[in-house]
This record gives structure tokens, C-alpha cells and sequence, in this order.
């Protein structure tokens, strides 16, 4: 008997069995310098499974023309494909319509559209935006330039020293002139996973909209922007299995009415003379000029890929491999793990004592051993530890226990070098 | 693929351990603080000119083993040369370091030559250059600089995520 299965489904056991998950990844095949190649830089970006290859693959010989745009068949296919991804994403997160799901090109600019959007139009003089300590640089710079455009505020909620969000703290710093907050979902410096749910609930209790960056969640964990309520919530294609130069912004559709155009030009407007110009209803309003389609395509087909294992079970799968992580680094004297939330996912920082990490990264990238060193555009978040750079682990469900046991061995032989 | 732990040899990682001239010069004629925004690491070069000879030289700051060795290594040479043969080997590293120079071929740099490793890692080699990018600009009373100076041959961004 021949089995045949759908192209966008991974083959999966009723376990979670991660070497079939692997096959599904040619480029896990890779040796690096002679050693199998050990991909822990997932919070930078993830690898991109068969199907969605595949799918952009399809796309490119079968499906391309601009959409939005003509009336021939290739028009129409793409179009149609490019709004069924739409849809997509709409599951994937829980949005209430697919108008609410904006095509963006990653995090970056889903934020720099609620900011231009939004926050020029409604934040003012004077006026406040919360921000947490534990912020990616891309959720930081933009409203600093809109504070300094406006002459707005921005407050920062402080972290402990296990890297999490002093709530109290944040709660105090409300008053009259807040009239935003963007933090994020799960941090990709630490790993910490924030308390978005009750910090939502309490902003919105004083009538103050929310901006959730979901880049380091959405791959992660299930997300449900219905349940969080969130105004906002943005996240990249590239950290979840799909091409780079596309990513998500979700807005209440309430809210994205009452915004402003990001960029001008062709498909976000309705019809346009010297004299007046009327702008296109939302999503197209926020998706001036020809998007990545092909992208946005192969997005849907990796949420299809993502949703077909469980994002409930690929989290479970990443907290053991964390968990066991932790607990071999916890046993090795001279590692430091930062980072030690209750609440984490996915992430391990840690320093080596007397090795700087550009060593550790170099060292371990001998071994085949890809990770991560630096600041991890997490400059403040490296102030408050009082450490210049982190060497970080990041895990994806497609890794294995033996990975993890291949990075503590690959530490120890660091720490031989430099003993 | 890079032969990395031919980087990591003895010779780096001893003055890794040891610094030689590692903390400040009372009397310094010159100096310069360099910095790598990429990653954080900051030294500083101290040096003194008796006429055209240095005559003593000093450094100090944090950074990665890489860097911290080829300061060492760049002091331990330089010291008692004239300013002009510091020149020439700042160059002559300089090229090293971006596979513009042949080893081969007629060079002063002797057991700096160890740093050829870095050569194939291009995300390093801004750490092997960094003292030398200071001492260049300690010569020339330039207070401050930065691996991502507009003067700088190897500028260049990364990073993200
Ligand atoms: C938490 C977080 N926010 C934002 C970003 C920016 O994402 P992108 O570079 O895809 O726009 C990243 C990763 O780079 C991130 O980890």
C-alpha cells in the first residue's frame, strides 16, 4: 500500500520524532568544515522545510504575475494565492478577518508602520510610550524617532535579575499623558517569556492601545491575538520557517481604519487626481507598490507546515530541549546562563567565564556549532547585565537532544582551549 | 573552511593570558582609544615618542582574545622602532588581515604572521586589526576611533537579530 501525503504536511509520527521533522530540512544535511552542521541561531533566522521550498518553487514556474492588477489568468492566480496565504496567517494567529493581516516586509517595518500610522497621527507633545527594557532595537528606535519628532516621552519598565518585567513597575508608570505601549512577546536576548496577557488587560483599562512584537513568540508558541486582545501584534516570516522579506503586522481592524498610510504609491489607493487622492480600505491601504508575493506565498505554506505538527507540541518539544539545556549548562562550573526566567522559551545566553564570546562563537563553529554572539540588537538589555555581548543558543523543534549534548561538549572543549 | 584552531595557537593564546605592556604609561605623548561598536570591545594605545622612536607603549581594555593577543603582540613589537617601521607594519598587517599581502613574499611582520588565520573569518578580523587602527591613530593624535570610522578600509556593517 502507498501512502500519499499532501505536500504541505510534514510526515509525522504520533510522537514527536524529530528525525523524520529533520528530513524534512536540507539544509540540516550540511557539514561545516567536515562536522554536521548544528543550527542553534533560530532567533536570527530559521531554516526553511521541503514544502515551502517547494511551494516557491511552484509559485515561480507555474503562478507569478503582479496581482491586483490584470485580468489575465496568471493575474488572477497569483492573486488569489497571495490572499489565500492571507487567510493563512489569519488562522495561524486567531484574527478575527483577513483584512486585520497586513503584508509587511518582517518585523521592522510592521512596527515602523504602526508608528508612521499610528503613532504620528495620535501621539503628540508631551504625551507618553511605554517601552520594556528587555525591547529588540526595532522596537525601540522607531518611537524614539517619534519622540523626537513629537516631543513625546518614553518611559522604560525595568527587568530583575532573572530577566523578567518588573510588572508593579510597569503598572506604576501609567498616568494620564501613556498613550502607548509596544513590548514584546518573548525576548530574544534572554528568552523570557513576558506576562503580554495582563499587560495588555491593564493598559487597555485605561484606554491605552498596545503594540505586541511577536517575533520571537509567533515561531514559538500558539499565538491567539483574539484571547491577548492585543491592538497590534507583528512578527517575521524568517524566524518561522518561510522566506525573508516578508513578515506579519495584525491590527484590530478598528484601529488600522483610523490610521494613516505608511507608504504612498500604487495598489493602496482607490483613485488618485492631482486634486484629491482616496486611499484604498485596509489591508491594501497599508501595502503600497508590489509586494513579496512570492514570499508571502511561501509564508502561508510554512504556517500550513507549522500547523500540521502542532505549534502546542513544537513548544513542548523546545522547552524540553531547553530544560535539558539548562540543566547541562547549570553543572558546568564557569558557564554562566543569562537569562533565568520562570517563563522562557527557546533561548540560552550564557557566558563562559574568562572567554570572550567571539571566542566561544569562533571555537564552536569549528565544531560545526552555529550560534550566536553579541549584542543581539539588545543593547540595553546587555547594560542592565553589565556584559558587552552574550553568546546565545536558539533552539527550533527541529533540533535534537543530541544537538544540545553537541553544544555542551563543544563549551567544555572552548573552556580546554583557553584553560 | 577556515583551519580555526590553527587561530588559536599557543602564541595567541599565551599573550591572551599574559598581555605584555597591558595597563597605562605615566608619561605617553600620544594616545587613542579604539572601539568596535559591534561587539563592544574598547582599547586603548599609550605611547611615547622619543623623537622619531617609541619609546615606550602601553595598552589596556576589553575585548576578545583575538584582539587582546594582537595587542600585546603589536606592543611587543614596536616598542624601541621608529615610528615609520610601526607604519609599515601597520600596513603590512592591515593587508595581512584582508589577504592583500603575500606571506610569501618580502615582509617585516615575523611571528605576527600568526594572525593570518583571521583572514578567513571575516567577522574577526576586525578584531585583530583594532589595535593597530588605534596605534595608527594614537601616531597621528587622533583621540578616538572606531572599526566603524569612515576612514576605516574595512567598513563595513553587520549584525542583526
Ligand atoms: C524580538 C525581535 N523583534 C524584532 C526583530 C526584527 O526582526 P526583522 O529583522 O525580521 O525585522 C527581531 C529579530 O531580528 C527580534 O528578535
Amino acid at each position: 500500500m502507498k501512502l500519499v501525503e499532501p505536500a504541505s504536511s510534514p510526515r509525522l509520527a504520533p510522537t514527536f520524532d524529530v528525525e523524520r521533522i529533520r528530513a524534512d530540512f536540507p539544509i540540516l544535511k550540511l557539514k561545516v568544515g567536515g562536522k554536521p552542521l548544528v543550527y542553534l541561531d533560530n532567533a536570527a533566522s530559521s531554516q526553511m522545510p521541503r514544502p515551502v521550498i517547494d511551494r516557491l518553487l511552484r509559485y515561480q514556474t507555474t503562478q507569478h504575475a503582479n496581482i491586483n492588477r490584470a485580468v489575465h489568468y496568471l493575474s488572477e492566480t497569483a492573486t488569489s494565492e497571495y490572499e489565500e496565504s492571507r487567510r493563512k496567517l489569519q488562522c495561524f494567529i486567531n484574527a478575527r478577518e483577513d483584512k486585520e493581516v497586513i503584508f509587511t516586509s518582517g518585523t521592522t517595518d510592521a512596527i515602523n508602520l504602526v508608528m508612521h500610522g499610528y503613532g504620528r497621527k495620535f501621539i503628540g507633545a508631551g504625551d507618553e510610550i511605554i517601552l520594556t527594557t528587555l525591547e529588540h532595537h526595532s522596537n525601540i528606535v522607531p518611537w524614539q524617532m517619534l519622540a523626537e519628532e513629537k516631543g513625546a516621552k518614553i518611559r522604560v519598565v525595568p527587568i530583575n535579575d532573572a530577566g523578567e518585567l518588573l510588572i508593579d513597575e510597569y503598572e506604576k508608570l501609567f498616568n494620564e499623558r501613556t498613550k502607548f505601549v509596544g513590548v514584546m512577546h518573548v525576548s530574544n536576548a534572554l528568552g523570557t517569556i513576558n506576562p503580554v496577557k495582563h499587560m495588555i488587560d491593564f493598559a487597555h483599562a485605561r484606554g491605552v492601545p498596545v503594540l505586541i512584537d511577536g517575533a520571537q513568540a509567533a515561531p514559538h508558541l500558539p499565538v491567539d491575538v483574539q484571547a491577548l486582545d492585543c491592538d497590534f501584534y507583528a512578527f517575521s516570516g524568517h524566524k518561522l520557517c518561510g522566506p525573508t522579506g516578508i513578515g506579519i503586522l495584525y491590527g484590530k481592524a478598528a484601529i488600522l481604519e483610523r490610521m494613516q498610510p505608511f507608504k504612498g504609491g500604487g495598489d493602496m489607493i482607490l483613485s488618485v487626481t492631482f486634486e484629491k487622492t482616496t486611499y484604498n480600505t485596509i489591508p491594501h491601504k497599508f501595502e503600497a507598490g508590489t509586494p513579496p508575493i512570492a514570499a508571502a506565498i511561501g509564508l502561508g505554506a510554512a504556517v500550513d507546515y507549522l500547523s500540521a505538527i502542532g505549534m502546542g507540541r513544537i513548544a513542548a518539544h523546545e522547552l524540553d530541549l531547553l530544560n535539558y539545556a539548562t540543566e547541562q549548562v547549570n553543572g558546568m562550573p564557569g558557564v554562566r546562563i543569562i537569562g533565568t526566567a520562570e517563563k522562557k522559551a527557546a533561548v540560552l545566553s550564557f557566558a563562559v567565564d574568562g572567554v570572550h564570546p567571539h571566542d566561544v562563537g569562533t571555537l564552536l563553529n569549528e565544531d560545526g556549532i552555529a550560534i550566536r554572539t553579541g549584542h543581539h540588537c539588545a543593547q540595553p538589555v546587555m547594560q542592565r547585565f553589565k556584559v558587552a555581548a552574550t553568546s546565545r543558543a536558539s533552539f527550533a523543534f527541529y533540533n535534537s537532544m543530541a544537538e544540545v549534548d553537541a553544544l555542551i561538549a563543544g563549551i567544555r572543549s572552548v573552556q580546554k582551549v583557553f584553560s | 573552511m577556515a583551519d580555526t584552531k590553527a587561530l588559536y595557537q599557543e602564541v595567541i593564546l599565551d599573550h591572551n593570558r599574559k598581555p605584555r605592556n597591558y595597563g597605562t604609561l605615566g608619561n605617553a605623548s600620544h594616545q587613542a582609544e579604539g572601539h568596535n561598536p559591534l561587539c563592544g570591545d574598547h582599547l586603548s594605545v599609550m605611547l611615547n615618542l622619543d623623537g622619531e622612536r617609541i619609546d615606550g607603549i602601553a595598552f589596556q581594555g576589553e575585548s576578545c582574545a583575538i584582539c587582546k593577543a594582537s595587542a600585546s603582540m603589536m606592543t611587543a613589537t614596536v616598542k624601541g622602532k621608529t615610528r615609520a617601521d610601526a607604519e609599515t607594519l601597520i600596513q603590512e598587517f592591515r593587508d595581512m588581515a584582508m589577504s592583500k599581502l603575500d606571506l610569501n613574499g618580502h615582509h617585516h611582520l615575523g611571528r605576527l604572521a600568526v594572525f593570518a588565520g583571521v583572514r578567513d573569518l571575516p567577522t574577526r578580523v576586525k578584531c585583530a586589526i583594532l589595535p593597530w587602527h588605534t596605534l595608527h591613530a594614537a601616531f597621528n593624535s587622533v583621540a578616538s576611533t572606531s572599526t566603524e570610522a569612515e576612514d576605516d578600509p574595512m567598513h563595513a556593517p553587520i549584525g542583526n537579530a
